[in-house]
């Protein structure tokens, strides 16, 4: 927790800037953690007039609706399905791997894909798939499994990879209309892939950002670099969590990631199709590729439930709030989006944190 | 998902080892920082460890996660 004086400073420090500024400064919390960290420490309504938007970095929340009906017919398929908790409550077009498994189906939580390994090893009788959501945090432990798997000639273990790449998705985000004025950057994903790599942030599309760690502290100083340069109109993507974050991140992380993934067009829930965003393995391990080696719906897919609008809150385009079913039909016991179930998720994170505060809409 | 597990060292066997968090241990995996060692202090993500952090850093992520977690339950 930060010191009252810290907090005061840090305050006096936002106010002070944000005075010499033009408009309502808008900047996004790309990652989702950062999402529920702000919510939890009570930024949103302490730093108005600024907003805090959130963006496309919870893993599950940006995963396609068709990606979704696609691991839950894996479940149905009789395949042991093992998985991250977080996504056992999203609902797909018609049903959840929760409900899948109510009704029977062979899902498992685990912590890590070495684990689904296990139970691969255990079972050499049934195909154990492992639903890979995530980003460079989470898919160096997938790369490991496959490359595991091979070696060990476990032929019933395969992945079905959602994996994505979070530097297109910037890209994507920053090249279509948006009205943000300033990012923060993933601190955990940046510990991968490198502050360096986070450049064409500021010197392409001229958008001040800073790489951030957890604490209050961080995400305040992380803010007040970035509305700095702002006010001084020298964007930059300043290392605000260097007790954390090198320049070129983990290279061995990297080197495993392309030795093991190629990187190819992946669907966004809120962006659609981002070229050269997604991980799929490389033809040499075609072996435990799930969406190479059974039969999945391909079909179009709807990318909401109804009326839901996680797509709008993963672009920033609305905060969770301003979306017509929050907190009234969707709710974290029935979610009708993605955004309402993960804990990274903007709108959990806005209705435990947020919803009585009065963070206002625009 | 995001955010890695503070966890600490215990004991290291080639690419194997062993961590505690929150006093619970468990074995994961070291390929991606071989050089840690024991007593050090490691994000681990997902089974695997991605980063040696300061004893610092790993008590303020786990204050972090523990409040997350509280609110949780």
């Amino acid at each position: 927790m930060l010191s009252g004086i810290e907090l005061a400073q840090a305050q006096q420090l936002l106010a002070s800037i944000q005075k010499k500024l033009p408009g309502q400064l808008a900047i996004m919390e790309v990652c989702g953690t950062h999402t529920t960290a702000i919510s939890k420490y009570g930024l949103r309504p302490l730093l108005e007039p600024l907003r805090l938007l959130s963006g496309p970095g919870c893993p599950v929340c940006v995963t396609a609706a068709g990606d979704l009906d696609r691991m839950i017919a894996l479940a149905g398929a009789g395949c042991i399905v093992a998985t991250f908790g977080d996504l056992l409550r999203v609902p797909g077009s018609k049903t959840s791997l929760e409900q899948e498994q109510a009704d029977g189906a062979d899902v498992r939580i685990v912590y890590s894909p070495l684990d689904a390994l296990k139970i691969a090893a255990n079972n050499r009788q049934r195909p154990v798939v492992f639903l890979g959501v995530g980003f460079e945090t989470t898919a160096p432990a997938m790369a490991l499994a496959v490359k595991q798997a091979k070696e060990r000639g476990l032929t019933n273990f395969y992945l079905y990879s959602c994996l994505k790449t979070v530097v297109p998705a910037l890209h994507a985000l920053l090249a279509a209309p948006h009205g943000l004025d300033g990012l923060l950057l993933p601190g955990h994903v940046s510990s991968v892939i490198g502050r360096q790599a986070q450049d064409f942030v500021a010197s392409l599309y001229g958008m001040p950002a800073a790489v951030v760690g957890f604490g209050e502290r961080d995400i305040l100083l992380g803010i007040a670099a970035v509305v700095r340069m702002i006010e001084e109109g020298k964007p930059g993507v300043i290392n605000a969590y260097p007790r954390v974050v090198r320049e070129e991140g983990n290279l061995l992380a990297q080197k495993l990631l392309a030795e093991t993934f190629n990187i190819a067009a992946a669907e966004w829930r809120g962006f659609g199709v981002i070229p050269a965003s997604g991980y799929v393995l490389k033809p040499e391990f075609a072996g435990h590729d799930a969406a190479l080696l059974f039969d999945l719906p391909h079909g179009a897919v709807p990318q909401e439930q109804e009326a839901c609008r996680c797509g709008d809150v993963l672009r920033g385009a609305i905060i969770p709030t301003e979306c017509a079913l929050f907190a009234g039909r969707c709710l974290p016991l029935t979610p009708l989006g993605p955004c309402m179930v993960s804990s990274e998720g903007a709108c959990a994170a806005y209705y435990r944190y947020d919803r009585k505060k009065g963070v206002a809409p625009a | 998902m995001c955010i890695g597990m503070p966890c600490r060292v215990i004991t290291r066997s080639g690419e194997l080892g062993t961590v505690e968090y929150c006093g619970n241990s468990r074995e994961i995996n070291f390929a991606l920082v071989p050089q840690a060692g024991n007593g050090e202090w490691v994000l681990v993500h997902a089974g695997l460890a991605l980063q040696i952090i300061g004893e610092d850093e790993a008590e303020q992520l786990l204050a972090l996660l523990e409040e997350f977690y509280a609110e949780r339950d």
